[in-house]
């Protein structure tokens, strides 16, 4: 069995131990011990009944616990006087993506909660694709369980926060020997299989429609390839075909949100054969409802790209006006507008100052580049 | 969350706002607090999962350089004594810029003389961080 299968049995092997009443932080121990003990000695020796081995595993840790603890014993007791078991597995799947995105949890301690405790990762796998040590990983995730341990869930919860976690998983993207773009697709593929919802969907396509691209999006050493330049022949044509398919059914709904919208603007660009085949007119609309739908500046400032495509620099410029100047990236699309209009004097100079205000690595050193590649034009 | 490098200097930054001199004038007592604060300090973040590295550097250094082919590198030093010195340095992984502010000041409040905060002045640093996957 591969390591994503047995992650795939951890949510339901958690909601088991729930179900016979164990609360929620102590039950998702149980089962992180149980996962580490599985990740040891399943290469060697694999079970036959990969869940009813997880479960036992998990069950065997809680009465360690309990019996370790005597301050405890009034619990056993009333874990043994506990009633029979309720929901079936899916339904305690999906409450527990509602638990680890609970609104109470910062964005951060939602999505380290939910990579464990849904995603079945170790806190060490989750520490080392965070970039920060175990110990303050460990922490973060006890601290974001005290928090939702209490927290009933007798109401349907919040999707649009889980959507929000999973979405900031994908974007995550790949930092290492853990792929988090690839976790949050698995995990929106897993959500979606539970929850019938449009703006879900959506969100699945448009992580697949984005993953596609991947392959293109940089060069082997690591610098970024804008999206004009991809070598199309190499985004993944199956995911982008399942993830126009999704979309459409989604949108087919009559029930348009935001990833809906991002997804179809993603769909279009992975319409075109080239990217001067690109449908500009369209992508400007799609972005139109995403201004209605969000009201974001950033959203602005994307669709003032957009408009220079599809109008021509001057009216980029003039949709460019509307957005305001603290929006991160602005001088980076100013400039590419200005080089488009003529002017690579300011185009350079606006380059140079956006490669100072670049928040990533790649995105200064793409910069900084087209800072120079200005500049030498410039020269006489 | 975004990861931000707490810097300590020896020297330069802005005037001090406190004339608390240099360590070694200090008694052993005030010395020790002063280093009990920092440890707590990071105890604490660790707790609270915020906490990503801590350094301290000795003032003592070199400048080095390439020196051309074959030849061994061209050393400069010691540092100067107008040179702008660090003295170690934080690393805090943070829910926001706020967040950032609040610890340095907190961690700027390191005890001095007569148990009285320092008032030091911290440089605090973004970290550039790896590209999100959504672009447009």
């Amino acid at each position: 069995m591969n390591e994503t299968l047995l992650r795939e049995l951890i949510p339901a092997v958690t909601g088991v131990l729930v179900r016979r009443g164990v609360d929620f932080a102590t039950a998702e121990d149980a089962v992180q011990e149980a996962l580490i003990r599985a990740l040891d000695t399943w290469p060697q020796d694999p079970p036959a009944d990969p869940k009813g081995w997880l479960v036992t595993a998990a069950w065997r840790k809680f009465l360690d616990e309990l019996r370790s603890d005597t301050a405890r014993q009034a619990r056993e007791a009333r874990v043994a006087a506990e009633p029979a078991p309720g929901p079936a597995d899916t339904d305690d799947t999906l409450q527990l993506y509602f638990r680890c995105a609970h609104p109470s949890l910062s964005p951060a301690s939602a999505v380290a909660l939910t990579l464990r405790a849904v995603g079945g990762l170790t806190t060490r796998q989750i520490a080392r694709a965070y970039l920060v040590p175990e110990a303050t990983m460990a922490q973060r995730i006890s601290r974001a369980k005290r928090t939702v341990s209490g927290v009933r869930l007798d109401a349907p919860g919040d999707l649009a926060t889980v959507l929000r976690v999973l979405y900031l998983v994908f974007n995550e993207g790949y930092t290492g020997e853990l792929d988090l773009a690839q976790e949050a697709i698995r995990l929106m593929r897993q959500l979606t299989a539970l929850a019938d919802d449009p703006e879900a969907a959506g969100l699945l396509a448009l992580m697949l429609l984005h993953h596609a691209r991947r392959p293109a999006r940089t060069t082997a050493g690591g610098a970024l390839v804008p999206l004009a330049e991809q070598d199309r022949s190499r985004w993944d044509t199956a995911l982008i075909a399942e993830g126009v398919r999704i979309l459409q059914a989604a949108l087919a709904r009559d029930r348009l949100g935001e990833y809906q919208a991002q997804a179809a603007i993603a769909a279009l660009h992975a319409d075109a054969p080239a990217a001067a085949e690109t449908d500009w007119v369209q992508i400007v609309e799609w972005y139109d409802e995403l201004v209605r739908l969000t009201g974001s500046p950033v959203v602005l400032l994307n669709r003032a790209v957009a408009v220079g495509e599809a109008d021509g620099a001057r009216a980029g410029l003039a949709a460019l006006a509307e957005v305001p100047p603290a929006v991160p990236r602005r001088a980076a699309v100013e400039a590419y507008l200005r080089e488009r209009d003529g002017d690579l004097g300011t185009a350079a100079r606006l380059c140079a100052e956006a490669a100072r205000a670049a928040t990533t690595l790649a995105e200064r050193d793409h910069l900084t580049r087209q800072a120079a590649r200005l500049n030498a034009a410039l020269r006489p | 969350m975004a990861k931000y490098l707490l810097l300590k200097h020896y020297r330069g930054g802005p005037t001090p706002h406190v004339d608390f001199g240099t360590m070694d004038q200090w008694t052993p007592a005030e010395v020790d607090a002063h280093i009990q604060y920092m440890r707590d300090f990071a105890a604490r973040l660790e707790g609270t999962g915020e906490f990503v590295d801590g350094q301290a550097l000795s003032p003592e250094g070199t400048f080095v350089r390439y020196d051309g082919e074959g030849r061994p590198p061209v050393t400069d030093g010691p540092f100067a004594e107008t040179k702008d010195l660090i003295a170690g340095w934080m690393v805090i992984d943070v829910e926001s810029y706020d967040r950032a502010l609040e610890l340095a000041g907190e961690l700027s409040a390191a005890p001095g003389p007569g148990g009285r905060p320092i008032y030091e002045w911290l440089e605090l640093r973004p970290f550039l961080t790896a590209a999100p996957t959504v672009t447009e």
